[in-house]
């Protein structure tokens, strides 16, 4: 992997911030986009931007191969058996909010259970719990261990026969957990369960092979992996995606449509009601594109590398605790730390003046918080255009953040 | 690196609230509002006395940035003793201030002009302001 190749892939990169140059240590919140991504969507709108799957005319016709063209490249990008099994939407959150209403609504009922962790990111926490007021469910939650981790001992234990759904983040946006989601597709299914997984923090960074894990939904978003935002894939297995009903309807998901009753297109298409969202599909296959040409293997193991180098200097800083597992080899490439009594937000705001941003606050993830018994946390999260020297300057500004405030605390 | 434009923003008399901060505690039975700042997750427990009119006693309990923090300490000493639409007409002024446009300094701000800075990180706003929003939402509650 040549990183200055790739650092000029993303302008974005290239400027000052505040008199310094940029460090961009967020990209788990979202990543920044290289020049093919901006280009594809570019070309979509200056060359042939129109509607898909109903006008006869040419620009529909290439505007309709773009998309389901996207649709290709996204199967074969998590292994997916059909391309009818991926669904576009607009992220992670909407998609699990489907599976939610409509898998959820017809397959749980009044004490039943659903099992997730405690340390999922809102949008894998409130749909369930929603769901679960509706039905009279039970929302279970998997216990951590000391370091973060989950250990399959208390999976076993908290999925029982009354579990209808399972679902669980593949990597912690906090922690940096990777979780075994494989053995635990296995242990929902013994136990009859399906298992959602939430790839937002994964398929950014790592291979992901839907038939491998086995699992019954897999939701991940086009933004946190050098695609544009508004796009995001709901993959299912085509028996559950079948089985259920759409939970958006109107133009583009039907197929007779009469005065009282209507029918709907096969999938994917009745999943996704609407002009659905062209531009952003090319743009994630232009992502795709990208990311594969680099690999994803070489990706994955970059950043390790990075996140290993990150904790090796971090924790040399006096007064700094590092949240999640301490094998770097464990862990996906974010670092969630807290500096003394430095509230988050402080330090965030000094690490910015100097140029460098980080993300301060509880995530999305305020269970997971209570659970750190902590209000809050700041966090450096890496892709692939980062560097050593990124941490470098991000160790540095860690340190003058200390002396600046050491009078105070 | 250059803080500069830091230390307009975090001011001797500002980290001086946040350490040592004035009227912590709550209230028995008084009027009480819990606010949080669902973005980063800083809360206030604001505890108020409101005896004809007049703000007797202000308390506030919390956890957050030292901006917000120093923000609820400085908020509760100006308010103490004050009739109610004065704390009301401070609120006003505190608000104009973050927003940057042009406030009343005919009345003594005391302290709370050491926030003026955060004008200039509109990311930190929201912190200064939780307490004051809070402040309001109490008289709210208590005048109904």
């Amino acid at each position: 992997m040549n990183i200055q190749e790739i650092r000029r892939q993303f302008p974005i990169l290239d400027q000052e911030v505040n008199g310094q140059p940029l460090v961009y240590l967020d990209s788990a919140a979202t990543s920044q986009k290289p020049l093919s991504v901006i280009r594809a969507l570019d070309e979509y709108y200056k060359g042939y931007n129109s509607n898909v799957h109903r006008g006869v005319h040419t620009l529909g016709t290439r505007a309709t191969d773009g998309y389901e063209g996207a649709r290709e490249k996204v199967r074969k990008f998590i292994n997916a058996a059909s391309s009818e099994e991926v669904i576009f939407m607009r992220g992670t959150t909407t998609a699990i909010n489907t599976v939610a209403q409509s898998y959820g609504a017809d397959n749980v009922k009044e004490g039943d259970e659903i099992v997730i962790t405690h340390m999922e990111h809102h949008s894998n926490i409130i749909p369930w719990q929603q769901l679960a007021k509706r039905t009279g469910a039970t929302l279970k939650y998997v216990p951590l261990q000391e370091d973060g981790t989950l250990s399959l001992d208390d999976v076993r234990e908290t999925i029982t026969a009354n579990t209808k759904i399972v679902s669980i983040m593949m990597v912690s946006n906090v922690l940096g957990t990777m979780n075994p989601i494989k053995e635990i597709t296995q242990i929902a299914h013994e136990h009859g369960a399906v298992m959602m997984v939430d790839g937002a923090q994964a398929a950014p960074h790592m291979k992901v092979d839907v038939q491998d894990l086995d699992c019954d939904f897999f939701a991940f978003s086009g933004h946190k992996m050098a695609g544009p935002t508004g796009i995001g894939v709901l993959y299912g297995k085509k028996k559950h995606l079948n089985a259920m009903e759409p939970v958006e309807f109107g133009g583009e998901m039907i197929d007779f449509v009469g005065l009282q009753d209507s029918t709907w297109k096969e999938l994917p298409w009745k999943f996704e009601g609407g002009t659905p969202i062209i531009a952003g599909a090319i743009g994630l296959g232009a992502a795709i594109d990208f990311l594969n040409e680099i690999g994803l293997d070489e990706i994955e193991k970059y950043e390790h590398h990075l996140a290993a180098y990150a904790m090796e200097k971090m924790s040399e800083i006096d007064g700094l605790t590092i949240y999640g597992p301490k094998d770097p080899g464990q862990r996906a490439g974010l670092v969630t730390f807290n500096l003394d009594d430095v509230h988050p937000h402080d330090l965030a705001t000094v690490l910015d003046a100097d140029g460098i941003a980080i993300r301060a606050g509880h995530h999305c993830a305020q269970p997971l918080m209570k659970w750190l018994d902590v209000s809050s946390t700041a966090r450096a999260s890496f892709y692939l255009y980062n560097t050593e020297e990124d941490i470098d300057r991000l160790v540095n500004g860690l340190v003058k953040t200390k002396e600046y405030f050491s009078d105070v605390f | 690196m250059s803080f500069n434009n830091l230390d307009q923003l975090y001011r001797q008399v500002i980290m001086d609230h946040y350490k040592n901060p004035r009227n912590k505690g709550e209230i028995e039975d008084s009027v009480t509002v819990d606010m949080n700042n669902p973005t980063c997750g800083d809360r206030i427990h604001l505890t108020l006395d409101v005896q004809d009119g007049i703000v007797k006693e202000a308390k506030f309990d919390g956890e957050g940035c030292s901006i917000s923090m120093a923000s609820a300490s400085m908020m509760t000493q100006v308010i103490k003793g004050k009739p109610v639409d004065e704390a009301l007409k401070y609120s006003q002024i505190f608000s104009d201030m973050m927003l940057g446009k042009e406030y009343d300094d005919s009345v003594d701000l005391g302290d709370i002009e050491a926030l003026q800075g955060v004008a200039k990180f509109p990311a930190r706003i929201k912190c200064a302001t939780l307490s004051w929003k809070a402040m309001e939402k109490g008289i709210d509650q208590q005048s109904e």
